[in-house]
């Protein structure tokens, strides 16, 4: 019995290590057309993975100061900024922020007024036709969940290896690769009129212009803290793992708690083993 | 036929006067006790079997999660996907109930198929107990139905054109199809009718299965379990009672089974979904690659297979033939094998044939997920799908009925505690 066991294991594993490099030579013969998106290292990556405040801050800043103009995201309220594992704004700094902004509201006399914390992040155009003619019939995607709604692919069968380091940061690495990848068209390549050649867009024409470029945006720099550095490599990863706070703004205390749960879970399981075995142990099987 | 003595074993003794009162009313305490307690199992059931008890679990988590996601669910195609996204970021605890049930639908499929794979192993099929076996296919098909209009709900786009995909194939079939297709999306396309009844019958659908595994367990209880000897119960040293030894190992069972749900659930939520699905459903655009759940995609990779006319039935019928076919010809399982011996443990050229059918199976669904364009190990995956299709089929029609005339079997034990204690007691 246990010889017929080595012996398929044997096979089974002998045959995936035959099999494996056949798998990674389709995909890399695929990725001509999609190049091969390059992994970034996030702080909020793995089952310890946290958001770095000062990131999402600064994050939340290119948005507001750039993506804003054209992107909405209206699942996002300004008391979010504020709350547990966000950004880490005080209470005062999200009221202060909010009345900067006037919001739509039927009930009060002019149809406006300033925003107050518990009001969503107000949307840059009235209407998606609205949204469509301003920005050459291309709709800028909503930023509530897009950090979720992108991903990368792994070559051959490497995303195997995905489900045992719970790697969830293909929508971030998407959106850096995409904000660094603007280029010239190579030689013969025909970008329509209005759109931009980017070399990790589907398609690679897109309808947004690049919107960042180094010294774009200008950091704080807090007293005794050091320069973060004002490029276009800083600028998307910053923005990035703000939209990743943005899709997915419990991650903290999801993970927190994911630890206890597994930690309690194998406590449990020790001691389910040890009753299992002592009330065995009577009962040959 | 001898009986079973675990048809006599009626111990419960009613000892305060209620207890006798209730007795002669509804025996209920005495069904617990003799069903859940005293019922005597073989001894020598391996953790393949806890799967059972894992899936009873897997379904009353899905029970409970979803009736409180009901709670705070809308079913309306403008509210939908804000209201899913709501439950994750507003309702107390939300994100982790959704990712349990949402996860949770991938770890009842896990367990369902390494149940179904126990079952076809161990020939567990096998006379007395095909009824016990038919209600267990009966309810891999509810199941099916349930997660496939589970998965509509959220209404990203994955949910929109997997339910497009997927009602469409009721329209290949010839007369019926059509008004069959408009019954099932309340409309020629999938619409807000569609959303409305299919979070009624998501939610109809799981008390019907509580029902059958009521039903299954009952099947069960009659000629009790099989066993890795396949050798049926002969005395009452072949058994143990169920409690405490089943309950606290089928509790171990479960506790470990929970590891890699929650490390899924809280450590990685999404990676068994699809990131299409967190963009709101839209009619005017289809996603460049459309994928079922990868519990599906075996049988989604069937459906694919048949890309060619068979005479006058076109592609599409065709598709569908072998979809069902695929699923339906479990049901006759029981019938089709013509073994004597009932484990696969004691017949060596089954074994073979049926780890290449497991390989096989996942092979499906490696290609189901693949583009059909593409290719997997130097084949075209069209190509690789029929080669895979055909083994599927040839596995349950010629190699089950077939094999018996040529196989020799290893020597079975005469019982299970022969088997477990030795000849020496002899």
């Amino acid at each position: 019995m246990t010889k017929v066991k080595t012996v398929f294991a044997a096979f089974a594993t002998a045959a995936t290590l035959i099999v494996a490099p056949a798998f990674g030579q389709e995909a890399e013969a695929d990725s001509h057309a999609q190049p091969q998106i390059e992994a970034q290292s996030w702080s909020f990556a793995g089952p310890f993975g946290k958001y770095d405040e000062h990131q999402l801050q600064r994050g939340f800043q290119v948005f507001r100061e750039v993506c804003s103009g054209c992107h909405s995201a209206r699942l996002i309220a300004f008391r979010n900024l504020s709350e547990e594992g966000g950004p880490g704004f005080t209470e005062e700094q999200v009221k202060a922020l909010a009345a900067e902004y006037q919001v739509t509201d039927p009930s009060v006399a002019e149809g406006q007024r300033p925003g107050v914390a518990a009001d969503y992040w107000p949307s840059p155009f009235a209407s998606e036709q609205e949204a469509r003619d301003a920005n050459g019939g291309a709709v800028p995607p909503d930023f509530s969940v897009l950090a979720k709604a992108r991903g990368t692919t792994q070559p051959g069968l490497w995303w195997v290896l995905n489900y045992f380091t719970a790697f969830q940061e293909g929508g971030p690495d998407y959106i850096h690769a995409l904000l660094n990848g603007y280029e010239e068209p190579p030689q013969g390549t025909e970008v329509p009129e209005g759109k931009y050649y980017n070399n990790f867009f589907p398609g690679h024409s897109i309808g947004m212009a690049p919107p960042l470029s180094d010294g774009a945006v200008t950091y704080e720099v807090a007293e005794g803290e050091q320069a973060v550095p004002l490029t276009l490599d800083q600028y998307s990863k910053d923005v990035a793992a703000f939209m990743m706070w943005a899709a997915e703004p419990h991650l903290n205390s999801r993970k927190a708690a994911g630890f206890r749960v597994i930690l309690f879970l194998l406590v449990f399981a020790g001691l389910m083993w040890m009753t299992k075995s002592k009330l065995w142990s009577r009962v040959k099987h | 036929m001898t009986t079973p003595d675990h048809n006599i074993h009626s111990t419960y003794q009613p000892t305060s006067g209620f207890e006798r009162w209730l007795d002669e009313r509804l025996p209920i305490v005495r069904f617990g006790k003799e069903h859940l307690l005293d019922f005597p199992t073989p001894r020598n059931l391996n953790y393949w079997w806890t799967f059972g008890a894992i899936l009873v679990f897997m379904l009353t988590v899905q029970i409970v999660t979803g009736i409180v996601l009901a709670m705070h669910y809308v079913p309306n195609v403008s509210l939908a996907f804000d209201s899913v996204e709501q439950i994750r970021r507003d309702v107390n605890g939300g994100r982790i109930l959704q990712a349990t049930h949402a996860v949770g639908a991938s770890m009842f499929f896990f367990a369902l198929y390494i149940h179904m794979g126990r079952n076809l192993y161990f020939g567990s099929y096998k006379a007395p107990r095909e009824i016990l076996y038919m209600l267990g296919v009966l309810l891999f098909t509810l199941v099916m139905a349930t997660a496939f209009m589970g998965y509509v709900l959220p209404w990203g786009q994955m949910s929109f054109w997997a339910a497009t995909v997927i009602t469409n194939i009721f329209a290949a079939i010839p007369v019926v199809g059509q008004p069959i297709l408009e019954l099932l999306r309340g409309g020629f396309a999938v619409d807000n009718p569609t959303l409305n009844r299919f979070f009624s019958l998501h939610y109809l659908l799981p008390f019907v299965i509580a029902a059958v595994v009521v039903l299954h367990i009952w099947a069960l209880h009659v000629p009790g379990n099989n066993n890795p000897t396949g050798v049926e119960v002969k005395s009452s040293r072949d058994t143990v009672a169920f409690h405490p030894y089943y309950t606290m190992k089928d509790l171990l069972a479960i506790v470990v089974f929970c590891i890699p749900f929650a490390w899924f659930v809280f450590m990685a939520p999404d990676i068994l979904g699809h990131p299409d699905n967190y963009v709101m459903a839209n009619s005017q655009v289809t996603p460049t690659h459309i994928v079922p759940e990868w519990y599906f995609l075996p049988f989604y990779a069937i459906l694919r297979a048949i890309d060619f006319n068979i005479l006058f039935i076109d592609s599409r019928l065709g598709g569908v033939i072998f979809f069902a076919g695929s699923i339906l010809i479990l049901f006759f399982v029981p019938w089709l094998d013509r073994s004597p011996v009932r484990s696969g443990g004691y017949r060596p050229v089954f074994k073979l044939f049926y780890w290449l059918f497991v390989v096989n199976f996942l092979m499906l669904a490696y290609l189901g997920a693949a583009p059909a364009d593409g290719t997997v190990l130097g084949l075209s995956v069209p190509t690789f799908s029929k080669i895979c299709t055909f083994y599927y089929f040839f596995y349950f029609l010629i190699v089950l009925p077939f094999l018996p005339r040529f196989e020799t079997y290893r020597p079975l034990p005469a019982s299970i505690s022969e088997n477990v204690l030795g000849r020496t007691h002899s």
